[in-house]
C-alpha cells in the first residue's frame, strides 16, 4: 500500500480489490506471535513453518499469517488452520512439517495437538467450539486472529477504516459525538466515564490546539489487554483515534505507551507509517480536508503515570505527579489545553459504534454499561488468558464456563477485580452480573479489567498485604495520606500476618482507610484502601483469626503455621525428604516420615510434592 | 461575585478565589502546612481539606485549590474532615517525631500521636511540604534543590546530594520551611554561612561594615536584575 487513498469511494474499491484477491477457501495457517506465545519460543516455530513451506514449494500457495494475541495464551504456541479453523495448541517447535503434510494438505487431524478440556476430558477440533472461545463475545478483540498486525492490507481486507470513511464523508462531528453518547460508550481505563460526553466537552471547550491522547500505560500487575490490542490490531485503535479527533476538532494526538511494551511500540509505529502513506493519517485524510497526526510517547513505567494529570505531566517532560483536578482536562489538560484522554480499549470500540450504529451497540450489555469488556483472567484458574464478554456477564460464567474453574479441584474463594486497588469479591457474589455499577456497589470496581481468582489456599490478609504493598511502592509521594498512610496500613497488615496483630487493628485500619479515601490527592491514593476494605468487609473472620487466635486459616502466613506429616496417610515414599531444601522432612523409607519444626522454613515444597495429601498445615 | 456559605455563614466572594483565601479573609481558620501567599498552591499536605456541597453532591475538597462558586456550602470542621486532619497529623508526627512545630500544631488541635505507628528515625523534620523547592524555583529562580526518589523514599536535596553550584546561599528555603528542617549555620563573626552542605562567603556592607548577604547572592541579583554589583554593596538598614 503506497499510493494515497483520496476518497471514501477509493477506499471502498481498495477494500474490494483486497477482498477479491483473497480466496476464503484457500488454506491459511495462522500462528499467534503475541507476547505470551513468543515467550514459548514461537518465533522459531514461525521460521520452521516458512522453511517447511518453502521446501515443499508451497510458499504463496498456502497463506501463512502471524497474528497478535488470541487470548488463550496459556495454551501457546497456537496454530489455527483456516478455512476450517482447526485449533492446535501447545504446538511443538518441530511440528511444522507434520502439520503441513497431514492437516493442511490432507485434512488429517493431529490428535495430540488438540485441546482437551481438563474438567470434562472432552477433545475439541475447531477453535470456535473450544468452551474458552465459544462462550465469549469477541467484538473488539476478535479481529486479532484475522489480521497480521504489520499488514494494513489485512485490516483493509476485513473492512478496516470503513468507519473512518463513513465518519469523514457522511457525518458531522456533532453527529459522531451524538452517536457515541447514544451508544453510551464508557471509558475502559478505569472510571467508566461516558466517552461521548467527554468528547463533547472537549469539542466545546475554548482553546487551541486541542489534543487527543490514548492511554496505553497499563500498569496493573497481570493485566495485558491494552497491550495485546495495540500489539495485535494497532489499526483498530488508530482508526478510533482519528474518528475521535475529527469529532473533537483536534489535529494533534499522542499515544502514551509504556516502554516495557516494545512490540506494541513497534507495531503502532508501523501502523502509523502505513496509515500516513495511505492518506489515512496526516494531512487531508481521505481527501476530506481534515488533518490529524500522532506522536508516540514512551512512559517510564510508573503505575501512577496512567493517572490523567500525571500522564500529562510526564508527556510535558515533568515528574509524573498528579495535580488536583477541579478544572477538567477537557478544558485544561496537556499544556493546559483542552485534552481528551481515552483508554486503548475505549478507542478500539469506536469504529464498531460508527460502523454498525449506536442502536446496534447499545443492544449489547446492560442498562448502564454497554458493549463488551476484555478481562485478563489470571490466578487460580484453569484457562488463564484474555476474555471478552458482554457487560453484565456473571462472574460465574467467566470463572467456571470460560475460565474452566479452579485447578486441582480446589474451592473458589474470591475474585479480585479492578487491578491492585480493586476489591475482593467473595463466593456469595459469584452470580453478580459484571458491569461498572454492579462492581462499585459491592465495594470493588471495573478498573481496567484485571481479574485475579483465588482459591481456598489463599489467605485474604496476605492478599490485602500484597496489593497494599504494591501500592506503597507505586505511590508518587506527593501527598501525605497516600505516601505515609498506605505504608502504615501495610505495616499493620504485616504485623497481623506475623502474629503481632493487636485488638483494635481492624477498626484502626478502617478509620485510616476512610481518611485516605477522603484525603488523598489522586485516585491512586483514593482507591488504595480498597483491598483492605473489601477483605475486611467479606473476610473479617480471617482477620480475627490472625489477631485473636494467632492462626492463619488458609495456612499461608508463615509465622502462624506449622508443617507436620499425617502418619496415617504417609506411605514413606521419601518424596518430601527429596524436595525439602533444609532436610527438615525425612524418615525411613516405607515408614511414616516426620518434619523437624526447628529446621522447617515453611516453604511448602513438601505439601506440593506429596501425592498422598499427608502434609498437614496448621 | 458569588454567594456561598462557610460554616453556616453567608459570604460574598470574588469568583475564582480559593475556599481557603475566602475563609481566611472572613476570619475562619483552616489549618495548612503547604501554602504560602507567595507560592502557587500544590495540594500536598491535605490538612486544609473541607467538606463542600454543590447541588446534591457532597465531597471532600482541597480548600487551597478549590475555587469558590455560587451556591457552594462549605463545612470546615465536619467529622469526615476532622478524621482526615487527625490522620494527616498523626502520620506526620510519626514521620517527624522531632518537630516541635508539628507537636504544637497537633496539641492545638487536640491530636495525639497514634501509638500503633512506630516513629521514623531518618526523616529528621522534613514533612515534604515542597515549600522550599517551590520557593527556590519560583521565588528565587535558581532551582538548586529538588526531589530525589519517589513515593515513600522521596527526599528534598540538591542534585545527586552534592554541593550545588547553582545555590546562591540566600536561605529563602530555610526561612520558609515550616518545621525548621533545613539547617543554615552562620559563623560567630558572620563572615560565612553554610547551607545544603556548601559554605558561602558573606559580603560586608560598605556603610556599616556588617556582614549582610552571601557574595553569590549579590552576584546573582546583579546578573539577573542587570544592576551593577556596586549598587548592591549596601545593606537594607543603611540604604
Ligand atoms: C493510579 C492510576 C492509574 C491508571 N492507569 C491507567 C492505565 O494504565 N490506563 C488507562 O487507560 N487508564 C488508567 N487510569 C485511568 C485514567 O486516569 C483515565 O481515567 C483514563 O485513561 C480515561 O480514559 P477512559 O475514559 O477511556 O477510561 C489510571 C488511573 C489511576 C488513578
Ligand atoms: S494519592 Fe498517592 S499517587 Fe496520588 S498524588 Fe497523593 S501520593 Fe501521589
Ligand atoms: S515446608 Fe519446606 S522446609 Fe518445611 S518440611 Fe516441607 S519442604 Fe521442608
Ligand atoms: S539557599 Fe540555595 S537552595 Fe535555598 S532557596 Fe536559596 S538558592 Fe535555593
Ligand atoms: S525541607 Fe522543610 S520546606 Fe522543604 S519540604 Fe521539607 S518540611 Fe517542607
Ligand atoms: S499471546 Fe498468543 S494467545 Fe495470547
Ligand atoms: S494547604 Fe492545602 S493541601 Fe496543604
Amino acid at each position: 500500500m503506497t499510493s494515497k487513498i483520496k476518497s471514501f469511494d477509493e477506499l471502498k474499491s481498495v477494500q474490494e480489490r483486497l477482498k477479491a484477491g483473497r480466496d476464503p477457501k484457500k488454506p491459511c495457517i495462522t500462528i499467534c506471535v503475541g507476547t505470551g506465545c513468543l515467550a514459548y519460543g514461537t518465533r522459531k516455530l514461525v521460521d520452521n513453518f516458512r522453511e517447511e513451506l518453502a521446501k515443499r514449494d508451497l510458499t504463496g500457495k498456502i497463506d501463512f499469517r502471524t497474528s497478535g494475541c488470541h487470548g488463550f495464551c496459556e495454551r501457546g504456541p497456537m496454530v489455527v488452520i483456516s478455512p476450517e479453523k482447526i485449533f492446535y495448541q501447545r504446538v511443538g517447535l518441530a511440528d511444522a512439517g507434520e502439520i503441513i503434510d497431514k492437516t493442511v494438505l490432507n485434512g488429517e487431524i493431529i490428535d495430540r495437538l488438540l485441546y482437551v478440556d481438563p474438567q470434562t476430558g472432552e477433545k475439541y477440533v475447531h477453535e470456535d467450539d473450544v468452551p474458552f472461545y465459544k462462550k465469549q463475545t469477541r467484538l473488539v478483540f476478535g479481529q486479532n486472529s484475522k489480521v497480521d498486525p504489520e499488514s494494513m492490507d489485512d485490516y483493509l481486507a476485513i473492512g478496516g477504516y470503513s468507519a473512518l470513511g463513513k465518519a469523514l464523508t457522511g457525518m458531522k462531528p456533532e453527529e459522531i459525538i451524538q452517536e457515541v453518547i447514544k451508544a453510551n460508550l464508557r471509558g475502559r481505563g478505569g472510571g467508566g466515564f461516558p466517552a461521548g460526553l467527554k468528547w463533547d466537552e472537549t469539542r466545546k471547550a475554548k482553546g487551541e490546539p486541542k489534543y487527543v491522547i490514548c492511554n496505553a500505560d497499563e500498569g496493573d500487575p497481570g493485566a495485558y489487554m491494552d497491550r495485546s490490542l495495540l500489539e495485535g490490531n494497532p489499526h483498530l485503535v488508530l482508526e478510533g483515534m482519528i474518528i475521535g479527533a475529527y469529532a473533537i476538532g483536534s489535529s494533534q494526538g499522542y499515544i502514551y505507551v509504556r516502554n516495557e511494551y516494545p512490540l506494541a511500540v513497534k507495531n503502532i509505529h508501523i501502523a502509523m507509517r502505513q496509515a500516513r502513506e495511505a492518506g489515512l493519517l496526516g494531512e487531508n485524510i481521505l481527501g476530506s480536508g481534515f488533518n490529524f497526526d500522532l506522536k508516540i510517547n514512551r512512559g517510564g513505567g510508573a503505575f501512577v503515570c496512567g493517572e490523567s494529570s500525571a500522564l500529562f505531566a510526564s508527556l510535558e517532560g515533568r515528574a509524573g505527579e498528579p495535580r488536583a483536578k477541579y478544572i477538567h482536562a477537557t478544558h485544561k489538560g496537556l499544556y493546559d489545553k483542552p485534552t481528551n484522554l481515552n483508554n486503548v480499549e475505549t478507542w478500539g470500540n469506536v469504529p464498531f459504534i460508527i460502523e454498525k450504529g449506536a442502536d446496534w451497540y447499545a443492544g449489547i450489555g446492560t442498562e448502564g454499561s454497554k458493549g463488551t469488556k476484555i478481562f485478563s483472567l489470571v490466578g487460580k484458574i484453569n484457562n488463564t488468558g484474555l476474555v471478552e464478554v458482554p457487560m453484565g456477564t456473571t462472574l460465574r460464567k467467566i470463572v467456571f464456563e470460560i475460565g474452566g474453574g479452579i485447578p486441582g479441584g480446589k474451592k473458589f474463594k474470591a475474585i479480585q477485580t479492578g487491578g491492585p486497588s480493586g476489591g475482593c469479591i467473595p463466593e456469595a457474589h459469584i452470580d453478580l452480573p459484571v458491569d461498572f455499577d454492579e462492581l462499585t456497589k459491592i465495594g470493588s470496581m471495573m478498573g481496567s479489567g484485571g481479574m485475579i481468582v483465588m482459591d481456598e489456599n489463599n489467605c485474604m490478609v496476605d492478599v490485602a498485604k500484597y496489593f497494599t504493598n504494591f501500592l506503597v511502592n507505586e505511590s508518587c509521594g506527593k501527598c501525605v495520606p497516600c505516601r505515609e498512610g498506605i505504608r502504615r496500613m501495610r505495616d499493620i497488615l504485616v504485623d497481623i500476618a506475623d502474629g503481632k496483630g493487636r485488638e483494635g487493628d481492624v477498626e484502626l485500619l478502617q478509620k485510616m482507610a476512610q481518611g485516605i479515601i477522603d484525603g488523598a490527592l489522586c485516585a491512586l491514593g483514593n482507591s488504595a484502601p480498597n483491598p483492605v476494605m473489601s477483605t475486611i468487609r467479606y473476610f473479617r473472620d480471617e482477620y480475627e483469626a490472625h489477631i485473636k487466635e494467632k492462626r492463619c486459616p488458609a495456612g499461608v502466613c508463615r509465622a502462624l503455621i506449622t508443617y507436620s506429616i499425617d502418619p496415617e496417610k504417609c506411605t514413606g515414599c521419601t518424596l518430601c525428604a527429596k524436595v525439602c531444601p533444609t532436610k527438615a522432612a525425612g524418615g525411613v523409607k516405607k515408614k511414616a516420615h516426620t518434619i523437624d519444626p526447628a529446621k522447617c522454613t515453611k516453604c511448602g515444597a513438601c505439601r506440593e510434592s506429596c501425592k498422598f495429601d499427608s502434609i498437614i498445615v496448621r | 461575585m458569588v454567594n456561598l456559605t462557610i460554616d453556616n455563614r453567608k459570604i460574598e466572594a470574588e469568583a475564582g478565589r480559593t475556599i481557603l483565601e475566602v475563609a481566611r479573609e472572613n476570619g475562619i481558620v483552616i489549618p495548612t502546612l503547604c501554602t504560602h501567599e507567595s507560592l502557587e498552591p500544590t495540594g500536598s499536605c491535605r490538612l486544609c481539606v473541607v467538606e463542600a456541597k454543590q447541588g446534591k453532591r457532597t465531597r471532600i475538597v482541597t480548600s487551597c485549590l478549590y475555587p469558590v462558586a455560587e451556591g457552594l456550602t462549605v463545612d470546615t470542621k465536619s467529622e469526615r474532615v476532622m478524621n482526615v486532619r487527625r490522620l494527616v497529623l498523626q502520620l506526620l508526627l510519626a514521620r517527624c517525631p522531632e518537630s516541635a512545630q508539628l507537636k504544637e500544631m497537633a496539641a492545638e488541635m487536640g491530636v495525639g500521636a497514634e501509638p500503633r505507628f512506630t516513629p521514623d528515625k531518618d526523616n529528621v523534620k522534613c514533612i515534604l511540604c515542597r515549600m522550599c523547592v517551590r520557593t527556590c524555583e519560583k521565588v528565587v529562580g535558581v532551582s538548586a534543590i529538588g526531589f530525589s526518589y519517589r513515593g515513600t523514599e522521596k527526599k528534598v536535596c540538591t542534585p545527586f546530594q552534592e554541593e550545588s553550584a547553582t545555590c546562591i546561599g540566600c536561605g529563602a528555603c530555610a526561612y520558609i520551611c515550616p518545621t525548621g528542617h533545613i539547617e543554615m549555620e552562620t559563623t560567630k563573626t558572620g563572615d560565612s554561612r553554610t547551607i545544603w552542605g556548601r559554605t558561602f562567603k558573606m559580603a560586608t556592607c560598605t556603610v556599616c561594615g556588617r556582614y549582610f548577604a552571601p557574595e553569590d547572592q549579590l552576584k546573582y541579583i546583579s546578573r539577573t536584575a542587570d544592576v551593577p554589583l556596586e549598587n548592591l554593596a549596601v545593606c537594607i538598614s543603611c540604604r
